[in-house]
């Protein structure tokens, strides 16, 4: 996988969140995804850059434009330097949640990319990891 | 802007979210929408989200939390005119919305929300016949 070009956008406020919805989407559409790709990724970066204000303390968000071969895509990469997740298959479970949301944020937003990976460690933070190719 | 404007009509509220909310926006709104139904003693509220790129489970939740809400409240509650997209993705992303009423535009909305409440008229009567 070939990274071609990175932009970066903190995740301190829920003005940030709004805000790495708007750089995923700026960045989707000059990628060329279609509509409904687009509003998957949206939609998976809303849910993350989320848990990584809530739950991470904040943190930042990475944007790689990625290619591999012909395809080209984005890898979304949000880190923080929270408590990190304990139990990582359980919070991947639909439902499960600690903070009284839907918990449907992580195992969502696996569901809306095409590669997902989280790495956390308890005490030094998470960093989820998430790319989506456009056709 | 920090907050969106509830607009009366009748004995309707009708919120028309024109901005990408963040969660504390999202947040007010529920509890202005709350207080407005009782101050107006509203039968109905829409909801247009028909500008919202993308609904996801946080503004999922506060779209179920404002019709219970306003369920307790003696009002009915219609989410209108959702963009193909964004059905798709809320589907994918696994929520169903199953406590919040639909329809296609404000039009439609509306005639829906009129059915409801007059629906509800009619099944009092029926009761206290009984």
């Amino acid at each position: 996988m070939v990274v071609e070009k990175t932009n970066r956008v903190p995740i301190q406020t829920s003005e940030d969140v709004v805000r790495v919805r708007q750089a995923v989407r700026s960045d989707a559409t000059t990628l060329g995804f279609n509509l409904v790709d687009q509003t998957k990724l949206v939609t998976a970066a809303s849910e993350i850059a989320r848990n990584t204000l809530d739950y991470g303390g904040g943190g930042d968000l990475r944007i790689d434009h990625v290619r591999l071969g012909n395809r080209k895509g984005l890898r979304l990469v949000f880190h923080d330097d929270g408590p990190g997740i304990p139990d990582i298959n359980r919070a991947l479970e639909d439902g499960f949640t600690t903070g009284g949301g839907l918990g449907l944020g992580l195992s969502g937003a696996k569901r809306l990319s095409s590669e997902f990976n989280i790495e956390s460690t308890v005490g030094s933070g998470t960093t989820v990891t998430l790319v989506r190719w456009s056709k | 802007m920090d907050q969106i404007p509830i607009m009366k009509i009748g004995d309707c509220l009708l919120v028309s979210i024109q901005v990408d909310m963040h969660d504390r926006m999202a947040m007010t709104l529920q509890d202005d929408l709350t207080t407005r139904i009782v101050a107006t003693r509203a039968r109905g509220v829409m909801i247009d989200i028909s500008t919202l790129e993308i609904v996801d489970s946080f503004i999922g939740r506060m779209l179920n939390n404002i019709a219970a809400m306003s369920r307790v409240l003696d009002a009915v509650t219609v989410v209108v005119g959702m963009r193909p997209a964004v059905a798709i993705t809320l589907v994918e992303l696994g929520l169903t919305l199953s406590g919040v009423k639909t329809a296609l535009d404000v039009e439609k909305g509306l005639a829906l929300i009129r059915r409801l409440i007059d629906d509800d008229g009619e099944d009092m009567s029926g009761r206290r016949e009984d």
